[in-house]
């Protein structure tokens, strides 16, 4: 009795496991998910990676939804150099979530085997939000008329009824400067005031608190197949624009490697079209010293609406675009030690007090 | 520096309030607020005269003006362009007011991909400066367009199929939410892409830069002059103000006249709205 008990239990349990492991498995990263899906797989992903993942609830959208990301890394007593990224800040860009998740995926799968990956891992946290707009991007899934929807859903007032705020216009980073209409029911309305919106306040709040961690941020949108670089307003520039242009370029080019597609670099004033009040704007303000927005896939075609086929190969590009970044971020900030040790090596010239960080190493 | 940001912040919340074409903003009785004062308008970086940047919006700007007005003359439910890259581009002030734009591109079809062979272009853009809107005028010339037809037998198929009195094709959301388009609606809509061309060349200014975002339906009406005659509302996405812009329109095809555009009418929604406007 006792056995058949036992094996009762056995067979409960190892049913259990497979199921959540084929669960685990049969999540579509090639499909859309709706908002509860991706609530569901966020638990998941937590529970499935103890030793990695931890979830955090940092604010609450207009509509009272809890805004998480996952914090993903070794763990570590003392906080850890970060790199930020957000997902679907634009409701009707839903290319961008599904590479949140892509991307959470790809790392989860690696970092036990991929010696680079785990190196990440050792010395970075990432903070992952893979719906930042959720009242947004579930508006967007309620129907055929919806689906285009871009803003918050901020209620209207007695004076302008119209619904939503452009969350991507209503940080403080030169607010109300350009690129933006006071009429609420445009679709750039950038809020009554800076961060006027919960969803901005919770980011805000977030980079703030964590601002001397924070090594890089990253902003995921579509369409336009772009690497848009700060300052959205024209004749305003990062001081280490070069440097951001040259990353930019070189993230271009490892995402072309994939699969022979084109991202142009640059500021929104030279290749996109001015703009203020955006969070890749707030992030570089605030001093956070790597800060780019992605727009993935696609350009004419499809534009907003990519189709299901496209996710895989536009989260494969978009991955190397993003490790491409990250990586120059992490070598540069955990490799001194390695150039200290090449000292001999720089081209100092006459100066014996040069810093060789600052000349090309011999060899 | 920060003193400097922290004034230009303070500054700028003085300043008057810059808008995105007002062409482009919902219509004002959607606010549902009377009397709302029209949004001033900013000068732009439209001073940009001379060589231009090629990957730059404004030489962007105009391509897309130019790659419409191709579509227009040279679409088909088996033929769309699309921009692939701008190699050259000037722009200068014109003595009539308005301003001139050269360019030198390169465009694919849809059906070959971004990185199919390219079709060589060059053309003049002028937006005019007038009172009123008028569109832009343009100026076209692409290599080897008038080369054999690859796409004939296609669309004499495609005409045959549907062009008996009983056809009445109809469909909603092209494509649908997830990026769908079933075999049978590739053909119409890439025909809503032509037709809308039409519209999106006309509706271009230096303010503007249309692309369509989905075809919101698609109803055959009965064939006039042995015409496909067909009705579809498309939904233009316009790139500076981000808005989604309705408009109905009547669209005629055959192969030996290619598309026309017979009506248009634009459908302000005010889709932002608790409420329809009193």
């Amino acid at each position: 009795m006792k056995g058949s008990v036992i094996s009762v239990l056995v067979v409960l349990v190892v049913l259990d496991r497979l199921a959540s492991g084929l669960e685990h498995r049969s999540y579509d990263y090639t499909k859309y998910h709706p908002m509860d899906e991706i609530s569901t797989w966020m638990n998941q992903m937590e529970r499935e990676n103890p030793d990695v993942v931890s979830s955090m609830v940092y604010g609450q959208t207009y509509e009272k939804r809890n805004i998480t990301l996952l914090k993903i890394g070794f763990k570590n007593t003392t906080p850890k150099k970060a790199v930020w990224m957000d997902c679907g800040i634009h409701a009707r860009e839903w290319i961008a979530p599904a590479f949140c998740q892509y991307f959470v995926k790809e790392i989860l799968g690696s970092y036990k085997t991929d010696a680079n990956v785990n190196t990440l891992f050792k010395n970075l946290d990432f903070y992952i939000t893979p719906v930042l707009n959720i009242d947004g991007y579930i508006y967007s899934w309620r129907d055929n008329t919806t689906r285009l929807w871009r803003k918050s859903r901020t209620a209207g007032t007695e004076t302008c009824r119209c619904f939503g705020t452009d969350l991507n216009r209503n940080f403080p980073a030169y607010w109300g400067m350009v690129g933006i209409s006071r009429n609420c029911c445009s679709d750039v309305y950038n809020g009554p005031t800076a961060v006027s919106e919960p969803e901005t306040k919770a980011v805000t709040d977030f980079l703030g608190a964590h601002q001397n961690e924070m090594l890089c941020y990253l902003t995921i949108h579509s369409p336009s197949q772009m690497i848009l670089v700060p300052y959205g307003v024209p004749n305003i520039s990062a001081p280490n624009y070069d440097e951001l242009m040259e990353v930019g370029l070189a993230a271009a080019k490892a995402i072309s490697a994939v699969h022979g597609k084109s991202y142009k670099v640059g500021t929104p004033p030279d290749v996109l079209y001015a703009t203020s009040g955006s969070s890749r704007d707030f992030a570089r303000f605030i001093g956070i010293p790597y800060s780019f927005g992605l727009e993935l896939r696609d350009k004419e075609k499809y534009h907003f609406i990519l189709p299901e086929n496209q996710i895989q190969p536009s989260c494969e590009e978009a991955y190397r675009g993003a490790m491409s970044i990250i990586n120059y971020i992490h070598d540069k900030n955990f490799k001194s030690a390695a150039v200290s040790q090449t000292v001999d090596n720089c081209d100092c010239l006459m100066d014996l007090e040069c810093k060789c960080d600052d000349f090309k190493p011999l060899y | 520096m920060k003193t400097f940001c922290s004034v230009w912040l303070l500054l700028s919340l003085v300043e008057l309030s810059p808008a995105p074409p007002v062409s482009q903003e919902p219509p004002l009785a959607c606010t549902g607020a009377p009397g709302h004062a029209p949004q001033s308008e900013t000068a732009e970086d439209m001073a940009s005269t001379g060589d231009l940047e090629p990957t730059h919006y404004p030489a962007r700007r105009a391509a897309t003006v130019a790659l419409h007005y191709l579509n227009t003359h040279h679409g088909s439910p088996f033929r769309v362009f699309g921009l692939q890259q701008v190699h050259k581009a000037s722009a200068e002030d014109v003595a009539a007011g308005g301003r001139k734009y050269k360019l030198d591109f390169s465009v694919t079809d849809w059906a070959s991909g971004s990185e199919g062979p390219a079709l060589r272009c060059s053309a003049d853009v002028l937006f005019p400066q007038t009172e009123r809107h008028s569109g832009p005028e343009v100026q076209l010339r692409c290599e080897a367009l008038q080369q054999i037809n690859r796409t004939a037998q296609e669309e004499h198929a495609f005409y045959q199929r549907y062009i008996s009195p009983d056809s009445a094709v109809s469909a909603r959301d092209i494509p649908d939410s997830y990026g769908n388009v079933s075999e049978e609606m590739q053909p119409f809509w890439r025909l809503a892409r032509v037709a809308a061309s039409f519209i999106m060349l006309r509706e271009s200014s230096e303010r503007t830069e249309f692309n369509m975002a989905q075809v919101a339906s698609v109803a055959q009406q009965g064939s006039s002059e042995e015409q496909l005659m067909l009705e579809f509302v498309v939904l233009l996405h316009d790139f500076p103000s981000q808005e989604i812009i309705q408009w109905k329109l009547l669209a005629s095809w055959s192969p030996d006249r290619g598309v026309r555009v017979l009506q248009t009418e634009w459908q302000p929604r005010c889709p932002h709205a608790t409420k329809p406007p009193n």
